[in-house]
């Protein structure tokens, strides 16, 4: 499969008082048409960074991102090229990301208009993309504040398709949302990728969600990436230490057994780079 | 030993729209060590019902009903009455330890200020107990980290000097509302082996409140799922959580991914929680539940006692298998 | 609208404002209907000079013979109207220089922020009289100066608010839809800037309202005969054993400045507690 967004050699520096710290240190990845690539880790890992560096909203970042074939430019004052408006991203805080002061529909529009169609069609197209997320049409008449955290996302979510974008990068988008949203907006976003053919890399801190709807992962720790391979082949035959400590920390609804990393955690706020080995002990809470 | 026994619960709440009861004829106990979980999600009550508890209701809530903590009966508590056991008798810790920590302090001062209002010791004393309690939470160099302020430490760091604080004046009951939701993975699992020790050495009472069915499964003895205000079903958590007989108890299980059929899709219950004010009559979990009968949008839910240990609130009742009628294999 | 402002303190249940708007109206009333209510020509010399307040002249006489009472009554025309011109002017020019300042940031920030730093250091009537003297007495050169020094009370709220908006996703999404820097501060930062700006400026018409009063108060404003409340309290200064002649309009301004600041505090409280805070930082 020919990938649509490649990276290669990624890497964000920021300074932080007199020292520098890479978030992101040196970073390969890609993601093809209809691919779900799901990019995990834990929180100062860099894949936040990472997931903004790639869609160009990082002055700073370096290193080469191509969007189908083009270098992708790094957003500036002026309209973006249209070539990459077809790069999109949804983010975590589906509160942050729509306008409170705006009407749905005038801001799922937005896209459209600023691609030349007339405000009359722009609105049409947003009401029936809320259609197709699961919301009625009359709701871009109404503002964000009526709409539930799960609802929220749906309508970030339509305002991202509203541009028929080719690939998307959704930075944990469930992980704000009620267990019940959260597995609706999974099943839509996998829907969709199918659907339009798009490529999605799912930034997410859940393994599990990951392991159920990626084609591909790479594990993200302190600013590299670690491991990365078909799902399948990751869960079952986990190569790293740090994949494999990571997997098997999460508590399960079923299951007791626990894996504490005593030393696992170099501080990524340090500014240290090199993963110290695992020492991972079982810890069995209940008999 | 029964430490805590609410019976009755309502929490009533203004809201913009007059009043709306955000927590509906609750009724539990928890025994002296035991580990209970509250499971629900955004404005299921779980939240309000520790509130309550803590004597903490936002402006205007007010609780009806009983709550019984250690032979003192808490519904009808004046605020003075809840300072004096607040912090001392019961504590509590919050998804976001920055919201308990002052950013501008050192540790050393909030842990022995806490120390020293409800206890009244000495400047020594205080610090000699405060060095404990770090060493208690496994905190690393406890005499360095006396003098740090909570910027210095990591998220799950500060989530151990959140307990620290909590564990000063040796409560008896700790509630800990989403104590692990913003921490990682790796760090959760420290946080709840923690939880675990000290109720074992301590002999504390612990109410987990959190959305997340592995960190109960994990931790706790019993569990309640809450859905609108009112329990929906509650019993041993491992005998809830591998054989659920509450519809929506199930439709939370089968909606998360480790579970459900193979393939991409994952199972989701259908449509949203209500909201407050405006929960659906009969069975609030009605209009989502493909098992509904005409009955449950009107009719409160039956209470089926199961092995004396477990009940649901479901009129239907689907998966009941002493019959032998549904094969429920989970 | 009602979303805009919200709704759960609605200045209709907070007495003092109610008590401003009373006042304000009263005002308005008397502007639109100065003829129909004071009993006497404005400009009129025809009484007699300095006549204590009595049945005849509700409100006494002044040097040159002119019933005060008609004059209070027509000088609403030249105040409010005035004043809401300023801080529309000034509102207009500040939010617009601090747009600037806020969206683009950098060496254009830094400067615009200095120079509203240099605004603040002076007081206000100063800067206002001198602008106004270079210009000439006239009240015309007075709005312009005092436009030019109120202007930056709202480019730093402006700014303020921006910075904080700029933070939000939506704003880097709209960027990533193909909106321009001009497109999202128009279309994505003006609506929040409404409500904020608009409630600054009402509490900002009873210093509008001040400034205007003090510069005619000091012969740069309003120019005779015109009857202005400032000009006429400056006429009750200089014959200061005359009481009646600056107390009525010194009454005047007081009530009118009171019940804007009344109505703006409330406007501020029944907005969101969040752009209140803004407001008060």
């Amino acid at each position: 499969m020919k990938p649509i967004v490649e990276v290669k050699n990624l890497a964000v520096e920021y300074t932080r008082g007199d020292q520098k710290v890479r978030a992101v240190a040196g970073v390969d990845l890609s993601v093809g048409a209809g691919e779900i690539l799901g990019l995990v880790g834990e929180s100062g890992c860099g894949k936040s960074t990472l997931g903004k560096a790639i869609v160009g909203i990082l002055q700073g970042a370096e290193g080469e991102v191509t969007f189908d074939g083009q270098p992708v430019t790094k957003i500036g004052r002026g309209q973006r090229d249209a070539h990459f408006r077809n790069l999109q991203m949804i983010f975590q805080d589906p509160y942050g990301s729509l306008n409170p002061r705006r009407k749905i529909g005038d801001q799922i529009a937005d896209g459209p208009r600023i691609g030349g169609v007339s405000k009359g069609e722009a609105i049409e197209k947003a009401a029936s993309l809320l259609e197709r997320v699961g919301l009625p049409r009359n709701a871009v008449e109404r503002y964000p504040h009526q709409f539930s955290g799960g609802q929220r996302q749906r309508i970030a979510i339509a305002r991202a398709l509203a541009i028929s974008p080719k690939v998307i990068i959704a930075d944990e988008p469930i992980s704000a949302l009620d267990t019940s949203s959260q597995a609706a907006v999974a099943n839509l976003l996998v829907n969709l990728v199918e659907e339009f053919q798009m490529g999605l890399i799912f930034i997410s801190h859940d393994l599990s969600i990951v392991r159920r709807i990626s084609d591909r992962v790479a594990v993200m720790y302190l600013g590299k990436i670690v491991e990365t391979g078909k799902t399948e082949e990751i869960w079952n035959f986990p190569a790293h230490p740090y994949t494999k400590a990571l997997m098997s920390a999460i508590p399960h609804a079923d299951g007791k057994a626990l894996v504490l990393m005593s030393r696992c955690r170099s501080h990524s706020m340090m500014g240290e780079k090199s993963l110290v080995s695992c020492k991972m002990q079982v810890v069995r809470l209940k008999p | 030993m029964t430490l805590l026994s609410v019976r009755n619960l309502t929490v009533t709440l203004m809201t913009g729209s007059g009043p709306a009861d955000a927590v509906r004829n609750l009724s539990f106990d928890i025994e002296r060590g035991q580990i209970l979980g509250i499971a629900g999600e955004s404005g299921s009550g779980k939240t309000m019902t520790a509130l309550s508890v803590m004597g903490l209701l936002p402006y205007k809530g007010k609780a009806s009903g009983s709550i019984n903590f250690d032979g003192q009966e808490l519904v009808g508590f004046k605020p003075r009455d809840f300072r004096r056991i607040r912090g001392k008798d019961v504590a509590m810790i919050f998804q976001d330890p920055m919201t308990s920590l002052h950013p501008m302090l050192t540790i050393e001062t909030q842990l022995t200020e806490h120390l020293r209002h409800h206890r009244k010791v000495s400047k020594s004393e205080a610090r000699a107990r405060a060095l404990e309690l770090l060493d208690t939470v496994k905190i690393p160099d406890p005499k360095t980290a006396l003098k740090a302020h909570p910027s210095q430490f990591s998220g799950g760091m500060r989530q151990r000097i959140a307990i620290a604080m909590a564990l000063a004046c040796q409560p008896k009951l700790l509630i800990a509302d989403e104590p692990t939701t913003a921490l990682d993975v790796t760090v959760q699992a420290g946080i709840l082996k923690l939880l675990d020790e000290l109720r074992k050495s301590q002999n504390l009472s612990v109410i987990v409140i959190t959305h997340d069915l592995g960190v109960l499964s994990a931790l706790t003895d019993r569990i309640m799922i809450m859905y609108a205000g009112a329990e929906v079903e509650s019993g041993l958590t491992s005998q809830v959580l591998t054989r659920p007989r509450h519809p929506y108890t199930r439709g939370l299980i089968d909606a998360l991914p480790d579970s459900g059929a193979d393939g991409k899709r994952l199972i989701a219950i259908d449509g949203m929680p209500p909201e407050l004010g405006k929960f659906p009559s009969g069975c609030a979990f009605h209009p989502r539940c493909s098992f509904a009968q005409s009955e449950c949008k009107t009719g409160v839910p039956n209470k089926v006692d199961i092995d004396g240990s477990r009940r649901i609130f479901c009129s239907v009742d689907p998966f009941d298998t002493s019959d032998s009628s549904a094969g429920v294999s989970r | 609208m009602a979303s805009r402002f919200g709704n759960s303190n609605s200045i209709w249940r907070q007495p003092l404002a109610v008590v401003g708007i009373v006042i304000i109206s009263f005002w308005v009333f008397a502007a639109i209907f100065a003829p129909l209510i004071s009993p006497y020509d404005p400009l009129a010399q025809d009484s007699d000079k300095f006549l204590t307040p009595g049945a005849l002249h509700w409100m006494g006489t002044d040097e040159l013979n002119r019933d005060i009472f008609s004059r209070v009554i027509y000088g609403a025309r030249i105040s409010l109207p005035y004043s809401i011109l300023l801080v529309v002017l000034s509102a207009l020019l500040g939010s617009i220089i601090g747009g600037i300042s806020g969206y683009f940031g950098g060496r254009i920030d830094a400067i615009i922020m200095r120079l509203t730093d240099m605004f603040f250091a002076f007081p206000a009537i100063v800067l206002a009289m001198a602008v106004a003297a270079a210009l000439g007495p006239e009240i015309r050169n007075a709005v312009i100066a005092i436009t030019i020094v109120s202007w930056p009370v709202y480019a730093r709220l402006v700014r303020g608010l921006i910075l904080n908006a700029k933070q939000n996703d939506y704003v880097t999404a709209s960027s990533l839809l193909g909106s321009s820097s001009l497109r999202t501060l128009v279309v994505d930062l003006r609506p929040n800037l409404a409500g904020p700006v608009f409630v600054l400026a009402s509490l900002e018409v009873g210093n509008a309202l001040l400034l205007l009063s003090g510069l005619s108060f000091l012969g740069l404003g309003a120019q005779p005969p015109a009857a202005e409340w400032g000009s006429m309290v400056s006429m009750g200064a200089v014959n200061f054993d005359r009481w009646w002649v600056g107390l009525f309009p010194g009454l005047a301004i007081l009530s009118a400045v009171l019940a804007f600041n009344f109505i703006g505090d409330a406007l501020r409280d029944a907005l969101d507690p969040r752009t209140a805070k803004a407001l008060r930082d």
